[in-house]
């Protein structure tokens, strides 16, 4: 589905990838971990055609995302569900119009037929009988909730989650991870998770990838991860403080730092 | 639902009061009255000076506002102001010896062409050339004409006081 | 010393040019946009609402105070030159030509282009826009495009109601209070005021509306996402209308009188 090759980027003096290269395969869920400041987002962006890669190659169901025209682009995202963050749902609009937003802006179904799209999609979320709160109403998990909804409404192909797990409850979090495992299944979609969370992606991903140092540090499945021995993997599986990532951000010497009178 | 029916009804209240205070702003605060328009007839006098007649300024009998000054030109064939008039059809009856003057309403006020009626059985038609013509008084002349005569009756008056001493 | 003082000067010029550039392109941008963001009535309708109908209170009140003090001011100052019935037409035109545009144009930067410009800050810092984005839906079309609309077409209708209630509020005081005779207040008024004067208010407050939105939509739009980022574009919004507004008067004056 997506294919990333030799990508190179950098944001201003900053190297944030060398030579990056990825797969996403049909139809699985599969996961990018690693750690904060690493280009998870980035690599979201690069795949959507937010940002155009400085080498290299980012390509979605076979066309390169470069040399697509701004249209093409457009296109292209309409098959693409992407969940941010926090949900990022409009603010002015109610859930019900929420979820309709991209229908009403790319479609012309007739209400009644629009009603049936959106109060199904909401259903598949658990949270028909909120369609009439504003977003401002709504927990962390049911807003995400709600932009899952919004996200697969157009029946997208790929869908992609940016850091679902932040923040959430021990229950929600429990009701995401389903979803996105049912989602999967059920609508024969491909996803990517973007996620830090390791217990997570364990549970849900089919597939894993880490990202460190503007490269692949590893793939395979969680269970493979969780099992390696390269240090890298070991220090972000695990959680251990100090490692190839240290616990020190670069200093001067400590004594030196202090002897220096200003 | 309820909540769009309010915005628009708010809109809709406040684009209806824009609108009511630019047409009272134009209608009811201005010199501008409307089904003048295009109708009625021109009439054309020529003024030694015209001082600040403006546009749009009325034109008026009696003080009954008949029409509105509708263009101001200079002619060099008799170098003098040319003034056309727009005058509403439904005085249609001026006399053709009528004289045309321009006054000044109050003593800041604006200033406007009066039309006094002479007694002639033909009325003027579209576009005739009013004969007799009253030039504007500008305050300047009037100041140095009272301060020049003043001078002079000054003069005149010291006279006999010295030949008295 | 001289030299870092030059490289400062050159550096802060390049650096308005640059603004100036990114204003006129946005600007250039929304321009375009334009037609189609005519057919989107129900957003711009929304706008309206947000820029113009909520602003009512508040322009309806100032403007009463601003022909309160014009009344005061103008009846004492006329009064020396014992011409207190030209009142009217010193207040109508006052209002209409000066105070009722700009006024209307500063308040409406307080009022509504903060709240466009802190909206689109905070859509900018919580993803909306980057989530419209994703939904293949172009913001500026769709978010930016009715606030600049809705706000472009409030200010002239904001201002027109400022003056006729501003006059209303000269009328008051100079009539009520100081003794003018209302029909001289009234016909003096009608006599001396025309068309184009009226025309040149409007001219002017469509031109200010243009601006303050433009400023809004502009700082809002390319507000940092972070809480800082949006105070700051709120204020540069206030800033940054104010004294464009009062700079485009004078040469909107220069040019019109």
């Amino acid at each position: 589905m997506v294919r990333v090759r030799d990508v190179h980027y950098r944001a201003g003096p900053r190297p944030i990838f060398e030579g990056l290269e990825l797969d996403i395969p049909r139809g699985r869920i599969t996961a990018v971990m690693g750690p904060s400041g690493t280009g998870k987002t980035t690599l979201l962006r690069l795949i959507t055609g937010q940002l155009l890669a400085d080498r290299g190659l980012v390509e979605v169901e076979g066309r390169d995302v470069a040399g697509m025209r701004r249209a093409e682009i457009y296109r292209m995202r309409r098959r693409m569900g992407m969940l941010f963050q926090n949900g990022a749902l409009l603010t002015d609009l109610d859930v019900y119009e929420n979820v309709a937003f991209p229908l009403r802006e790319h479609t012309r179904l007739p209400e009644r037929l629009l009603r049936h799209v959106v109060l199904a999609k909401l259903q598949a979320v658990g949270l028909r009988g909120a369609f009439r709160m504003m977003p401002a109403e709504l927990s962390g998990g049911m807003a995400r909730r709600v932009a899952i909804a919004r996200a697969i409404v157009m029946d997208p192909e790929l869908l992609i989650y940016d850091e679902p797990f932040v923040g959430l409850d021990p229950i929600s979090l429990g009701v995401v991870l389903r979803l996105i495992r049912r989602l999967n299944d059920t609508l024969g979609l491909t996803s990517i998770v973007v996620s830090h969370d390791v217990r997570e992606i364990s549970l849900v991903a089919d597939h894993c990838y880490l990202l460190s140092g503007g490269r692949m540090a590893a793939a395979g499945p969680p269970a493979d991860l969780a099992r390696s021995e390269s240090d890298e993997v070991k220090q972000f599986m695990h959680g251990l403080p100090d490692g190839p990532v240290p616990f020190h951000y670069p200093a001067p010497d400590y004594v030196e730092q202090l002897r220096q009178v200003q | 639902m309820r909540q769009t029916r309010a915005i628009e009804l708010g809109t809709g209240l406040f684009v209806l009061l824009g609108f009511a205070a630019l047409f009272f702003l134009v209608t009811q605060i201005t010199n501008r009255e409307f089904g003048l328009g295009d109708g009625g007839y021109r009439l054309v006098a020529s003024f030694e000076q015209v001082g600040g007649l403006k546009p749009g300024a009325p034109v008026s009998m009696s003080g009954v506002t008949i029409g509105r000054v509708e263009e101001i030109e200079y002619d060099f064939d008799q170098y003098q102001a040319r003034v056309t008039m727009r005058i509403d059809s439904r005085f249609d009856r001026i006399p053709e010896d009528s004289d045309a003057g321009i006054f000044t309403a109050g003593l800041l006020g604006g200033q406007y062409i009066g039309i006094g009626p002479g007694s002639s059985e033909t009325f003027l038609a579209d576009g005739s050339q009013m004969q007799f013509t009253q030039s504007a008084i500008v305050l300047e002349d009037l100041i140095s004409k009272f301060l020049f005569s003043k001078a002079a009756g000054e003069s005149a008056g010291n006279a006999p006081e010295g030949a008295k001493k | 010393m001289l030299a870092a003082l030059t490289r400062e000067l050159l550096q802060s010029l390049r650096a308005a040019l640059e603004a100036l550039g990114a204003y006129s392109l946005f600007a250039a941008r929304l321009f375009a946009e334009l037609p189609r963001a005519l057919l989107r009535f129900d957003l711009i309708v929304k706008q309206m609402y947000n820029a113009g109908a909520l602003s009512l209170v508040i322009i309806m009140l100032s403007g009463l105070f601003v022909g309160m003090v014009l009344g005061l001011q103008g009846f004492d100052l006329l009064e020396r030159f014992g011409s207190e019935d030209s009142l009217g037409t010193a207040a109508a035109l006052g209002l209409l030509k000066e105070l009722g545009p700009v006024v209307t144009a500063l308040l409406f930067a307080g009022r509504a282009g903060t709240a466009l410009a802190s909206e689109l800050g905070l859509m900018r810092a919580t993803d909306q826009l980057a989530a419209m984005e994703m939904m293949a839906v172009d913001p500026v079309r769709r978010v930016v495009m009715p606030r600049f609309v809705g706000g472009l077409l409030s200010m002239p209708l904001l201002a027109a109601i400022f003056s006729l209630i501003g006059i209303f509020g000269a009328q008051l005081i100079g009539v009520q209070l100081m003794g003018v005779d209302s029909g001289q207040f009234w016909s003096q008024m009608r006599a001396a005021v025309e068309f184009g004067d009226v025309m040149e208010g409007v001219v002017k407050s469509c031109v200010f509306g243009v601006a303050c939105s433009l400023v809004a939509v502009f700082e809002g739009y390319h507000s940092l996402p972070t809480a800082e980022g949006v105070g700051r574009a709120t204020t540069r919004t206030v800033v940054t209308s104010s004294v464009v507004v009062l700079l485009l008067d004078y040469m909107l004056t220069a040019v019109m009188l």
